[in-house]
């Protein structure tokens, strides 16, 4: 048997996409993808129109799409993040159809019950054999885990892998096995090995942001869940990370010794972990080099699928026991909801990722943000797209002050009595407004552009076009 | 409580909008060395802006002015002092007659809004040679004046010699600025450590400004602002100590006694005032007291 293809248009043709057709990606490359374009770009070359694209993500890197939209190349699109430059474009209008915004454990659970079906699956590999065992953690595309890509593996009719490091068979350390995949293709390059991680991610420098974190790391101090077993997962952001260095630093101090980290893996998790604070790192994405060293080298660094991570149809996934999770926001209301799919303006920039997973699951999700940005409030009346609901929502943190979820009486208790600046979420907006004024109202009234659908499956809120 | 003053420049809108949250117990809005002259009426208003929206609920004000010998001193006064900082930092002071000349034209402005007169304090920045000869007269130059303030950068310059991080070179200056201001009842503060990345160095002149008697210190950087605060914060010891002190007063008050001992040692009266001192810090430090 010989799964090795010569071209990337011979492995197309031979997986038989057609028209009308879905083909998935996932975005471990991040913005040093080559492969969606390379895909789609062969894929117009032979003419063939009315696909569906289902793409982990869409990042900046894959402007390119926007030709295929205007071309009908692409008709569809599903996706669980879309970057700025290819949001505004969907946001002014570009497809007839919606596109699909799920989450990073809705697209694996969809995938799972059937709800979302994936005709071709085209796996970027940094690794893979001529059998098409695949793996993230060597060659020069190196991008870590490979997380999402195991449902396209899995549940896609046809898998054809594209590697631009072929080794002999049978490749060490698999994360995808042969037995799902039907082609391999080796090309020149994958990606921008500079641009699928950063070399090193920092800690912010920005006062405010850190002033953010500090008090973030005090909620969770005071909030109870700062004991031996405790789970966390943070972001890749500087400010994010700022959280996990007063959480770290409050680990050591009281000798705590916690379970597992998740999230955007950085160095600075890893070392968390090296020092002993926490005994695992469960890993569905690594953002920079220490930490694909690190799941490469260390065993208690685990590759996990999204499935394993965040699906609410499998039996149980990753996030369910999770304790703490720090979240960002674009927007936040009255209610706690929270937008991370559009900006202020309604244009999409974002998408939920595990934001709405992670906040479902965790015993205490942490929203930080600063209180104004770009001289608008954070809070407003009604959010312009509800990506993660309130009621999974249990604290928001800004420079001037801590909301509580109403729901979590307790929790509020705990944080007045030490002495933190809790505060209404009426009051931060009002705080907000004193210094911005009441900003004009922005509500885009256009035809839907995108449906979002919250992690069971079910549409929770759509996005309109602006004008 | 000034344990920590935070320079932000007057010409940038973010810092100034939310410098008050970044844990310093005073924050300064520099219109001087930090602003370049053209952007000089600018700053002006971004910094009356700032006061004019910050309730700074936990948080002092102080605004630093241009030099009295700048063409730019009266217009800052005229701008903030409406708004009601809680001080004016003069710059270059050299002299009794400086502060006086500041004191006497924040007084007309005052009068001018139809403000209460004299509710605004002038913290002097002292970085001259004559400053530094002159401090005690400064110091009681008016009722205004609540502390003064060493700028290490500017008189090392005057004096000719390098500033270096052990401080060697100003440390008769700091002593004769404490001495002087303790000699009037106010407080001494010290200059900021200027080198944002070296926390090591931070700690050490911070120690050595506290051991000379300094109630506080300015930072430049808001990542210095709880390493001076912690150590110019009574340690939990220090306070514990101080309510043993006011509990064994109020027990001999009860028992009638004269003589008052507490751990085999005589309670003095500079023990009392130093016990009341850190126990005013910790209620501040509890956010029990606003700033008047």
């Amino acid at each position: 048997m010989n799964k090795l293809r010569e071209t990337l248009r011979e492995a197309i043709v031979e997986a038989g996409v057609k028209d009308g057709m879905t083909i998935s990606f996932h975005h471990h490359l991040r913005n040093g993808d080559y492969v969606l374009n390379m895909v789609l770009e062969e894929i117009a070359a032979l003419g063939i129109h009315d696909l569906t694209v289902n793409a982990s993500s869409i990042f900046d890197v894959h402007e390119p799409i926007i030709e295929h939209l205007k071309n009908k190349v692409v008709t569809g699109l599903e996706v669980n993040y879309m970057g700025g430059k290819v949001g505004r474009a969907i946001t002014e209008g570009i497809m007839e159809k919606p596109v699909i915004f799920r989450s990073h454990g809705g697209r694996a659970g969809d995938m799972e019950n059937g709800s979302s079906k994936v005709d071709v699956a085209f796996i970027a590999a940094p690794c893979a054999d001529d059998m098409g065992n695949l793996s993230g953690k060597y060659g020069p595309s190196a991008c870590g885990s490979m997380g999402y890509a195991f449902s396209d593996a899995m549940y896609a009719d046809k898998v054809v892998a594209v590697t631009d490091h072929l080794e002999a068979y049978p490749l060490a350390d698999v994360s995808i096995p042969e037995g799902y995949v039907d082609m391999v293709v080796c090309v020149d390059k994958i990606g921008e090995a500079s641009r699928i991680v950063s070399g090193t991610t920092r800690i912010t420098k920005d006062p405010v942001g850190l002033r953010i974190a500090y008090l973030a790391a005090q909620v969770v101090k005071h909030s109870g869940y700062l004991k031996d077993g405790f789970s966390f997962q943070t972001g890749a952001g500087g400010a994010s990370l700022a959280v996990a260095k007063y959480v770290e630093e409050m680990m050591e101090k009281e000798h705590i010794q916690g379970s597992f980290c998740m999230g955007g893996i950085t160095g600075y998790l890893v070392s968390m972990m090296k020092k002993g604070l926490f005994k695992t790192i469960l890993d569905v994405q690594c953002f920079d080099m220490e930490a694909i060293e690190s799941i490469r080298d260390n065993a208690n660094h685990q590759e996990i699928s999204a499935t394993r991570y965040a699906s609410p149809q499998a039996k149980s996934c990753a996030v369910d026991s999770l304790d703490v999770v720090i979240l960002g926001a674009t927007q936040v209301d009255l209610d706690f909801n929270v937008n991370v799919h559009t900006d202020s303006q309604g244009y999409i920039m974002g998408g939920s990722g595990g934001h709405c997973d992670t906040a479902a699951g965790s015993k205490l999700s942490i929203v930080v943000a600063p209180l104004i940005r770009a001289r608008l409030p954070l809070i407003v009346d009604e959010v312009l797209c509800k990506s993660t609901p309130g009621e999974t929502v249990d604290v928001i943190v800004t420079q001037r002050g801590i909301a509580v979820n109403p729901k979590r009486t307790e929790l509020k208790e705990l944080l007045v009595k030490a002495g933190l600046p809790v505060k209404e979420i009426k009051e931060l907006k009002e705080i907000a407004e004193a210094i911005t004024g009441v900003p004009q109202q922005v509500k885009p009234e256009g035809r839907v552009v995108a449906k979002v659908l919250y992690r069971d499956g079910v549409e929770i809120d759509t996005i309109k076009s602006v004008k | 409580m000034r344990r920590t003053m935070l320079f932000l420049p007057g010409n940038t809108p973010n810092m100034l909008i939310n410098g008050d949250v970044l844990g310093a117990d005073s924050i300064i809005l520099d219109l001087e060395d930090a602003v370049s002259p053209d952007e000089k009426d600018a700053a002006r208003i971004l910094v009356r802006n700032a006061l004019k929206y910050q309730k700074a609920e936990t948080c002092e004000t102080i605004i630093r002015i241009n030099p009295t010998e700048s063409g730019f001193w009266m217009k800052d006064l005229d701008e903030v002092i409406p708004y009601k900082p809680h001080l004016i930092m003069p710059t270059k002071v050299d002299s009794a007659q400086v502060v006086q000349k500041v004191s006497a034209y924040i007084a007309e402005v005052e009068a001018r809004h139809g403000m209460e007169v004299g509710k605004i304090g002038i913290l002097p920045l002292i970085e001259t040679a004559l400053g530094v000869e002159q401090a005690f007269q400064i110091a009681s130059a008016d009722p205004r004046v609540v502390g003064l303030f060493l700028g290490g950068e500017d008189l090392t310059a005057d004096l000719q010699c390098k500033r270096t991080k052990e401080g060697k070179e100003i440390f008769y200056s700091r002593s004769r600025i404490v001495c002087a201001a303790r000699a009037c009842g106010i407080e001494a503060y010290d200059t900021p450590f200027t080198d944002v990345e070296d926390s090591e160095g931070l700690v050490k002149d911070t120690k050595l400004a506290k051991s000379l008697g300094f109630s506080g210190k300015a930072v430049i950087s808001p990542r210095h602002v709880e390493t001076v605060n912690e150590l110019f914060s009574p340690t939990q010891a220090d306070i514990e100590y101080a309510h043993d002190v006011m509990d064994a007063i109020e027990e001999g008050k009860r028992q009638g006694k004269g003589v008052i001992s507490l751990r085999g040692k005589m309670i003095d009266a500079p023990i009392v005032k130093r016990a009341q001192q850190v126990l005013e810090m910790e209620l501040q430090m509890l956010g029990g007291v606003s700033i008047e």
